[in-house]
């Protein structure tokens, strides 16, 4: 059985930490880190498994950071 | 921490589904954290990107937080003195009546100073699109009360809210527009949500289209945030303003096709 899954990579030096994406995500998927960037924000993070590549995150993002991934995999 | 969540299998070129569009300069944006600039910049630059209209659209930019449009927009732009955005357009656009034409002006500029170029670009019909962001306030100078700031809405210049027998009333500058002949597309839309970013790309996309058929004057007005100049969390300020723009400036279509919508009026 093939199931839709998706990733996100955020571009965690651009990131403003708005935390937009995280109420977008209907997944959460995404939570805040600890750590800040060069800048001094803290950044968005992916923090589990359960992404379908849904984009809601992607195309809220005021900076947009995030770039999307999605693929068919095969699941036992 | 992250490398745990890394799905290698996914993360290939060929699976990519969303990604910053390359026509928005790849250089960090001026605005604050949260800001729906960021969002209105990428949906337009989508637009042009899926009509591959790059050479062919001048942009204008005005005075106000995106004056700086032209540092991340890889189009031509052109700065206009403050709010005469409409005036500059309509020039270009005769000169140049096979290129897309657009500015992008927040509400001191469109709905204050430049009340006057706007309304008259407007009845004149001129072949632009004009884009619109209100977010209620001055942003970039600190926050002061604009035309368009709610009634009872705290600005820097209002400390206690907006009082409407001293200070006036809000200007709902999109009714008015609606009315003039001229104009043939009139919507509201927002970018806080990612079902609203899916409808403004679509209001930008129909309004380049109708430039291409030469209808008249489209006008899309984004109600936005100013989490800086409200004085809120960028996730607090959405919510506000859900609760308290949305009530007033209602979100949808005004006029399509040179024609009212029955609700509008």
């Amino acid at each position: 059985m093939a199931k839709i899954k998706g990733d996100i990579v955020i571009n965690t030096e651009r990131c403003k930490g708005c935390e937009v994406c995280i109420a977008a995500c209907p997944l959460t998927v995404i939570a805040m880190s600890k750590e800040v960037n060069s800048k001094g924000y803290h950044f968005a993070m992916k923090v589990n498994n359960e992404c379908t590549g849904c984009t809601n995150c992607a195309l809220v993002c005021p900076d947009g950071v995030i770039t999307v991934y999605r693929a068919k995999v095969a699941i036992d | 921490m992250e490398e745990q969540f890394v799905k290698t299998e996914i993360r290939k070129p060929e699976n990519i589904v969303y990604k910053k569009t390359d026509l928005m300069v790849d250089r960090p944006l001026s605005y604050c954290p949260g800001c729906g600039h960021g969002t209105a910049h990428r949906m337009l630059m989508e637009v042009i990107e899926e009509m591959d209209i790059q050479e062919k659209t001048i942009g204008v930019s005005p005075v106000g937080c995106s004056v700086l449009a032209y540092d991340f927009l890889n189009i031509d732009m052109l700065g206009a003195a403050h709010g005469r955005a409409p005036a500059l357009a309509t020039a270009i656009k005769r000169m140049w009546p096979n290129h897309f034409v657009f500015t992008y002006q927040g509400d001191g500029d469109l709905a204050a100073i430049g009340t006057a170029e706007t309304i008259h670009a407007c009845n004149r019909g001129e072949n632009i699109t004009i884009i619109f962001i209100n977010n209620g306030i001055y942003g970039m100078t600190g926050g002061q009360m604009a035309p368009t700031t709610l009634p009872g809405m705290r600005s820097s210049t209002s400390p206690y809210g907006r009082d409407v027998p001293t200070m006036g009333h809000p200007l709902k500058i999109t009714e008015l527009i609606a009315q003039l002949p001229g104009v043939y597309y009139v919507t509201r839309q927002a970018v806080h949500t990612p079902n609203h970013v899916r409808k403004t790309k679509k209001a930008i996309r129909k309004a380049f289209e109708l430039q291409k058929e030469n209808k008249g004057l489209c006008f899309i007005e984004i109600v936005s945030n100013c989490n800086s100049g409200w004085k809120m969390t960028p996730v607090q300020s959405n919510k506000w303003m859900e609760e308290n723009m949305f009530p007033f400036y209602q979100l949808g279509d005004i006029k399509v096709d040179g024609k009212l919508i029955e609700a509008a009026k």
